[in-house]
């Protein structure tokens, strides 16, 4: 039983969406892994095809749809293992931010670009000693007549070269209380002041431009504060539940690629004179992985129909986030084994697919992060 | 267990050779160009750190495969990847040491000490470096001469190697270990082709290659020991170096624990140092626990070695064990950094892959399990 169902229209989104892949993304990975970067003309390209930001309403060029379009770019961009054209971090994580905290104007002004694929976009709350610890953040943003000032640095930001704007948290350093000094601000790239750093050189994710940012007396005006002032950790709590769906959404097709390519291999490659898919061994680690996968898929499909429906599922998906991306990266670990001496080979696919899920029990909020949450919020 | 005073002694100048002389900058710089470290290889030699446990005569340093673990364990702590390209330098060597003829020896095992030639050795046929029952490597005796067809599969230092053991069926199959031959062949022998395996999962700085021979022609005095010896060889290798990558994976392991040991010291979050917060504590403990076991079985297993007690169970349980908890030790390693444990700029996801190859190579988590299991449960009645 599907636990998610498509409409016919969803249905017919995934397809195109898939065909376009295969056209516009499949064929260009490896070249885009190797120069680190993915064109801005192949986001433009998706957003003029409706693919990006498909929650955004009509009113600003999206489709209005609910969180199954999510599910669906999610799985179909899984597929083309291209990490840096990363639309669900776009389009689920971090445009929300602007649709539901930002002004008319700024919505006006910015959300048409995002979803047609002009505006890249990046959120930035990282710094080198403010990680796990969010509220540990030093980059000051003081508001000084019409303007506001922001000071600081970022690191780890995602989309962080090709990002057209930026949405940043900043402290006020002139109010005590860590928790009511962080407000959210919207920067646009090239404002004076705001300084892309050197991309960073990963174990994965080779594509994905992940860079580390700077600010220097980067004036930006009033009105580009998002939200409240001081409303900063609120706007960020309030979307944690999503973004962690979000990264589940990225663990659970993967790993399902990852068994997929295994079985695979598994059929054609021989040792001891017969296949290995013949060796018990090997079938019982492969139904180990195949179990934890349908696991996975299981509960992941449940929380979706949940947030869905607007249930509150802090705890399930921090628990959904650690649980998910650790499977990814436990079989990932021992598919390279069932593979052989083909898994130290870039050649194999499994390869890549580890240096990258690696990630994923890091970012957005590490595992122990989302232990510690769940457990706060079941009140251990 | 108790090191000797000249076994702490090679172990302490292993340590500092490895301090003074290896550099992460030039070890990405050479895995992204993927150059064999060539004059760190010279200097390691000099000072006696390739080919300990060979025969004085050949320029060894005429002691154990205990000496050769503490360096290969030394080397890859500091640097997992720079370690390893070191110690596999000689990968090959240890097989002619104990099986060439003196003539061989002196010819090639002298330079492979002296740094100024990789060793290599061609046995496996599929992408399992243990497995022999694909064996189609002929070899022919013509006149004076084998003639050499078949193709050989993730050659270590393939194209790089001064020389090459091959192991080739000299007579048709009719028993699995009857008819099987290690034969030396040289590098630039006519029908040679090598064909580079690309970029890799780590280790890049190493050369990776299938190679095949199209009637390649080395006289009959090629032969490694004797005709029919070449599977016992090809095992008896493997025994041994098994050992080795264990040892390895201690010094990996131990790298990227003494790494995250440094951070979770100094790193604070939420006002507190990562080393006060007992998830953090339980992970250092698990760690180090693993290590010291695995450190254990391998140095074990390395002494009964020397003792002239080699134990084929032994070698696969300590490359196994010692493989595992290298993995899991550097993929804790990478969680405990954080973002930073993703960048290759602080080494650790380069020790996790450097882990990972140990634990791909010389045979799988299975293959070990079934080498194990065929000598402690043994035939059946």
């Amino acid at each position: 039983m599907n636990i998610i169902t498509y409409s016919a229209e969803q249905q017919e989104f995934r397809k195109r969406l898939r065909d376009f892949l295969e056209r516009e993304v499949s064929p260009y990975v490896d070249q885009w892994e190797r120069e680190h970067l993915v064109p801005k003309s192949v986001w433009q390209k998706m957003g003029r095809g409706g693919f990006l930001c498909p929650s955004i309403s009509t009113e600003y060029g999206g489709i209005g749809g609910d969180f199954r379009y999510a599910v669906i770019v999610a799985e179909e961009m899984s597929r083309t293992c291209c990490t840096g054209l990363a639309a669900s971090l776009h389009s689920d994580v971090v445009v929300p931010y602007l649709d539901s905290f930002g002004t008319p104007e700024q919505k006006r002004k910015y959300l048409p670009g995002c979803v047609n694929g002009d505006i890249i976009s990046a959120v930035a709350m990282t710094e080198p000693d403010a990680g796990s610890d969010v509220a540990g953040m030093k980059t000051t943003a003081v508001e000084q007549g019409d303007e506001i000032v922001i000071n600081g640095s970022k690191t780890f930001i995602s989309n962080g070269v090709n990002c057209d704007l930026l949405i940043i948290a900043a402290r006020d350093p002139g109010i005590a209380s860590k928790h009511h000094a962080v407000s959210l601000y919207l920067v646009e790239a090239g404002t004076p002041g705001f300084n892309k750093g050197r991309q960073l050189e990963k174990m994965g994710w080779h594509s994905q431009d992940t860079a580390e940012l700077f600010f220097s007396d980067c004036r930006i005006p009033k009105q580009n504060r998002l939200g409240e002032n001081g409303s900063g950790f609120m706007m960020l709590m309030q979307k944690l539940q999503q973004e962690r769906l979000t990264c589940v959404l990225g663990a659970v097709p993967a790993a399902e690629l990852v068994v997929e390519w295994t079985v695979e291999r598994c059929r054609t490659a021989v040792q001891n004179g017969k296949p290995l898919i013949k060796s018990q061994a090997v079938q019982f680690a492969l139904v180990e992985m195949l179990t934890e996968v349908k696991l996975g898929r299981t509960y992941m499909e449940k929380l979706v129909m949940d947030h869905i429906e607007g249930q509150t599922i802090v705890v399930e998906t921090s628990m959904a986030k650690y649980w998910t991306t650790e499977m990814v990266n436990r079989v990932a670990d021992r598919a390279l084994e069932l593979v052989g001496e083909y898994g130290t080979l870039e050649d194999c696919p499994i390869v890549r697919a580890k240096r990258d899920v690696r990630v994923m029990s890091i970012f957005a909020g590490t595992n122990e992060i989302m232990k510690g949450i769940a457990a706060k919020f079941m009140g251990m | 267990m108790e090191l000797t005073r000249s076994q702490k002694e090679i172990q302490k100048a292993a340590q500092e050779f490895a301090k003074g002389e290896f550099d992460k900058e030039v070890t990405v710089e050479l895995e992204q160009s993927r150059s064999y470290p060539a004059e760190l290889l010279q200097k390691a030699a000099e000072l006696g750190f390739v080919g300990l446990q060979f025969a004085e005569e050949y320029g060894g340093g005429g002691l154990g495969l205990v000496d050769a673990c503490l360096v290969a364990e030394a080397l890859c702590r500091k640097d997992s990847t720079m370690g390893s390209a070191v110690v596999l330098a000689a990968f090959g060597a240890e097989c002619l040491h104990r099986f060439g003829d003196k003539k061989m020896k002196e010819q090639y095992l002298e330079q492979v000490t002296a740094g100024k030639m990789l060793a290599g050795i061609a046995l496996g046929e599929s992408d399992r470096g243990d497995d022999f029952t694909v064996l189609d490597t002929t070899a022919t005796r013509s006149d004076n001469e084998w003639i050499i067809n078949g193709k050989k599969r993730y050659v270590t230092n393939g194209g790089a190697a001064g020389f090459y053991l091959v192991l080739c069926r000299t007579e048709a199959k009719h028993a699995e270990n009857s008819g099987v031959a290690l034969i030396l062949v040289e590098p630039d022998r006519p029908g040679i082709t090598v064909a580079d395996l690309g970029d890799k999962l780590a280790l890049n700085s190493v050369a990776l290659a299938d190679i095949t021979f199209a009637d390649v022609r080395v006289p009959l005095t090629n032969l490694v020991g004797k005709e029919g010896q070449g599977l016992a060889q090809a095992r008896a290798f493997l025994d041994e170096v098994k050992i080795l990558a264990a040892a390895r994976a201690v010094g990996i392991a131990a790298g990227a624990f003494d790494r995250a040991l440094a951070y979770v010291k100094q790193r604070e979050q939420f006002e507190r140092k990562l080393a006060q917060f007992q998830i953090t504590r339980h992970k250092i403990a698990d760690m180090a626990t693993k290590i010291e076991l695995a450190r254990l079985i391998t140095y074990r297993a390395a002494a009964d070695f020397d003792k002239g007690k080699a134990d084929p169970t032994l070698s696969a349980m300590a490359k196994m064990t010692a493989a595992r908890m290298a993995v899991e030790v550097a993929d804790e390693a990478i969680q405990l950094f954080g973002g930073y444990g993703y960048m290759t700029e602080q080494e650790v996801e380069r020790y996790y892959r450097d882990a990972k190859t140990i634990e791909l190579c010389l045979g799988t988590r299975e293959s070990q399990k079934d080498r194990i299991a065929d000598l402690v449960i043994g035939k059946l009645k």
